[in-house]
């Protein structure tokens, strides 16, 4: 397929890998933010084929692995009602609530159903006027505008039966935090592609200036990301901390204007608590007010849960790029994907997962 | 994160205020709201995100930058460059 | 107050009841084989059964006998390149053919939801007879249950089948030795592609068809070709062939490492894949098969594959390795080593 089978090649990865080794001289700490560049890192070995003075490490990029359990728990109450059939995107579907999860949901009877995109939810809704069909709303960046535009298509239709249940993260304030933790450690990022192509990156300049840290915008094939991961280092190896694009077929500096205003009109930026972070300030979105009828957490009485988290595995620090994941003693132990302890094992874009999916090797051998 | 996969349009339609494109993923179709890119023609390739382009794959750009990839592949091949046997190879068990 | 405490650092309860069947317990992932080991092997333990292969081979009279059963409950009952009535023979004369048994005979019960259309029942009951004429078997025995409205899902198909086993050939998942072969009769993932592009919610237009087919004759001509090179075959259905070739693993108790270049998926297919997040090695597979075969003889079984037309695609994919026992590895694109784990459950579509 184009513009992906040409940035799996070997040759150029030897090339950039061999390049890497040239060019760095003392050891680096880089994050990758996002969980899809965490996956390719860990499915194509990346982190075995770059120096060993590069330490690779793994950011909070999974919007699955942080949807936080009071909203799961609130999506299994919704959707164990029986006039609602409840839409979600597949990934949702494993990642248990406090008691449950949605699979077990629809083992139990409920209407739990996957789309690929929201707008089949609108489909959904259409097709079923008798039932009340709620779609949970999860993402980054970069899905909040197609969330955005599908409530927003609700409501130019004048649809009663459809609602979003709409818990989005934003990267940035996730990233401040980290930078600001005295225990941070990481000395670059690799700014999340998709979530770029919709946002610019703007926002990671503003990063760079405060923090004095270097930024990537990377792509997600094997290239990009050995290409990127050079960018950083050649960046830190020359003392600077800018912004560099690596992935500008798809990423422009002002991001994806029509996509933004799509966003900015449909939700508002709020506080948001992260699975196994905690709550950072402005890092989440909510519906506007304007759109309530559309808010399953106003259409369904769901009284606000508090589901607590009791402190057992490190993910949090795997979360901030301070440890690995096969540094917690429950990993691949006590905590796999079928039983996941954290959120970093819930969905195959956490770190744990991707490590336990693809790289038992070094560890069994 | 976000996974988003480059097709290419096939034919765009508008209906009811909304551009929908009939967009090819090696061999498979799917229809994808064009509404984020009016820039987008038919041939042009998409990102796409949850049936979603969020971005047009500015050709130009991704030729400029993957030939410079390129290059670099083909003198590693050719043994040219320095550091021909980096570590990290072959590591199968 | 640190960051630390600031933050609240906490991690998530686990969800570990083990009290319900999920869906993901049939995908023929973990899920499944915990289900044998826990429930299943307890309870009928013996010595025919362990051997956990397709299909149980019993000795009658000097003659041995396969022995296999299979359940049919694909959603939607027509797709590209199948029903379920094609299904049912191709699935059972596979199990048989895995095992390198000529199949005899088949039963089928059908399990019918009230309701159903008569000329859809006709409809497949017609397929199913045209797929055992073509694979050369006869329906001898068969049932018919209908259940209440809302009990099943349309209609429901068991087929068991019995075959025999040539005299001397032994295939078992436990035969694989290091250095052994491993060869892919062709191209991966189309049928599970083919049936999720007519699913609700996933629709995309795909020229896919269902790879199902009956593999008795194709691997009759293996057998031939050399009747001791061959180890152990099995056909990637459910789980894929990360599934098959995990199981061959365990049992073995070797280590496998495959080649990615090596391994074809068509360009349809792996738009698919790419386009809803998934791996085709965990795609459903109805018209393949994956053979480990001794290596002085894995050039003769390629030919033989090749010269049918239901492996006219086949490839070498891997070597059984005598490190990493249990587990199978992949050399990938790029050249590094990643493992093929087995899922847990069913794939679904990911966004990120």
């Amino acid at each position: 397929m184009k513009y992906l089978d040409e940035y799996r090649d070997e040759r150029i990865a030897r090339a950039l890998v061999a390049d890497l080794h040239r060019c760095v001289t003392r050891p680096w700490v880089l994050m990758e933010i996002c969980g899809g560049q965490t996956h390719t890192l860990m499915r194509y070995g990346i982190d075995e084929l770059v120096p060993k003075e590069i330490t690779l490490v793994h950011g909070p990029g999974c919007p699955v692995c942080v949807t936080p359990l009071e909203i799961i728990d609130k999506a299994i109450r919704i959707a164990s009602q029986p006039e609602v059939i409840f839409v979600s995107y597949g990934d949702m579907l494993r990642v248990p609530g406090s008691e449950s999860d949605l699979l077990r949901v629809k083992a139990a009877g409920g209407d739990v159903r996957v789309v690929y995109s929201p707008m089949e939810a609108l489909k959904i809704a259409r097709a079923n006027p008798q039932r009340q069909v709620v779609f949970f709303g999860i993402g980054f960046e970069t899905t909040a505008p197609a969330n955005a535009m599908a409530v927003w298509q609700a409501r130019r239709e004048g649809l009663r039966n459809f609602s979003m249940l709409a818990s989005h993260v934003l990267v940035p304030p996730a990233i401040r935090l980290l930078l600001r933790s005295p225990q941070n450690r990481v000395q670059g990022f690799i700014a999340p592609g998709h979530v770029c192509t919709v946002m610019g990156y703007r926002e990671y300049e503003e990063l760079a200036r405060e923090f004095r840290v270097p930024f990537v915008v990377g792509g997600f094939e094997p290239i990009d990301l050995l290409e990127a991961i050079s960018m950083l280092v050649a960046q830190l190896e020359e003392g600077r901390a800018e912004v560099e694009n690596q992935y500008v077929r798809s990423v422009s500096q002002e991001g994806n204007l029509p996509a933004q205003a799509i966003m900015r009109e449909v939700f508002e930026i709020c506080d948001r608590k992260w699975r196994g972070v905690g709550l950072i300030p402005e890092s989440g979105l909510r519906l506007r007010p304007d759109f309530a009828a559309y808010d399953a957490e106003k259409v369904f009485d769901v009284a606000a849960c508090s589901a607590e988290e009791p402190a057992e595995c490190i993910s949090a620090q795997v979360l901030q790029g301070l440890r690995k994941p096969i540094d917690c003693p429950a990993f691949g132990r006590r905590c796999t994907p079928e039983s996941p302890l954290g959120a970093p094992m819930v969905s195959a874009e956490g770190a744990c997962a991707a490590y336990y999916l693809y790289r038992r090797l070094a560890l069994v051998s | 994160m976000c996974l988003a996969v480059p097709g290419k349009i096939l034919a765009i339609e508008e209906a009811e205020g909304n551009r929908v494109g009939r967009v090819e993923f090696g061999g498979i179709t799917r229809p994808v709201q064009l509404d984020f890119v009016p820039e987008a023609v038919v041939g042009d390739y998409v990102v796409t995100h949850v049936g979603f382009a969020i971005s047009r794959v500015d050709p130009e750009e991704a030729e400029r930058t993957f030939h410079i990839l390129h290059e670099m592949g083909l003198l590693e091949s050719e043994g040219l460059s320095p550091d021909h046997q980096s570590e990290g190879h072959d590591k199968a068990a | 107050m640190s960051e630390e405490s600031k933050l609240g650092f906490s991690c998530p309860t686990p969800v570990a009841t083990k009290d319900t069947v999920l869906l993901g317990h049939g995908s023929g992932g973990k899920l499944s084989a915990d289900l044998i080991r826990e429930v299943f092997l307890p309870a009928f333990q013996n010595p025919i059964l362990a051997r956990l292969d397709d299909q149980a081979i019993i000795s009658v009279n000097g003659f041995r006998l396969a022995f296999t059963t299979d359940s049919f409950v694909v959603r939607p009952l027509f797709f590209p390149g199948g029903d379920i009535g094609s299904l049912a023979v191709h699935g059972t004369v596979n199990d048989l053919a895995m095992g390198g048994a000529q199949p005899l005979c088949l039963s089928a019960a059908f399990i019918i939801e009230e309701g159903l259309p008569m000329e859809t029942l006709s409809q497949v009951v017609n397929s199913l007879h045209r797929a055992a004429e073509n694979a050369g078997v006869q329906v001898v025995t068969g049932d018919t249950k209908v259940v209440e409205k809302g009990s099943g899902d349309g209609l429901f198909i068991n087929t068991s089948g019995l075959g025999i086993v040539p005299d001397g050939l032994c295939l078992s998942a436990d035969q694989a030795r290091p250095g052994d072969r491993i060869l892919l009769s062709g191209p991966l993932g189309e049928h599970g592609i083919a049936i999720m592009a007519v699913r609700e919610g996933l629709e995309f237009d795909s020229p896919v068809r269902s790879d199902s087919a009956a593999l008795h004759e194709l691997v009759a001509a293996m057998v031939a070709a050399a009747p001791t090179g061959i180890r152990c075959m099995r056909d990637p259905t459910r789980g894929g062939l990360s599934s098959a070739l995990n199981e061959i693993a365990a049992q073995s108790r070797v280590g496998m490492l495959l080649d990615e270049k090596a391994i074809e998926v068509r360009e349809e297919v792996k738009g698919a894949c790419e386009l809803l997040g998934l791996d085709p090695l965990y795609v459903a597979n109805e018209g393949k098969l994956v053979a480990i075969v001794a290596p002085e003889f894995a050039e003769r079984v390629l030919a033989a594959m090749r010269s049918h037309p239901l492996g006219e695609r086949a490839e070498v994919i891997g070597t059984v390795t005598e490190s990493h026992p249990g587990v199978v590895a992949m050399r990938t694109l790029i050249g590094t080593t990643r493992i093929v784990d087995m899922l847990a459950g069913d794939q679904l579509p990911r966004i990120c």
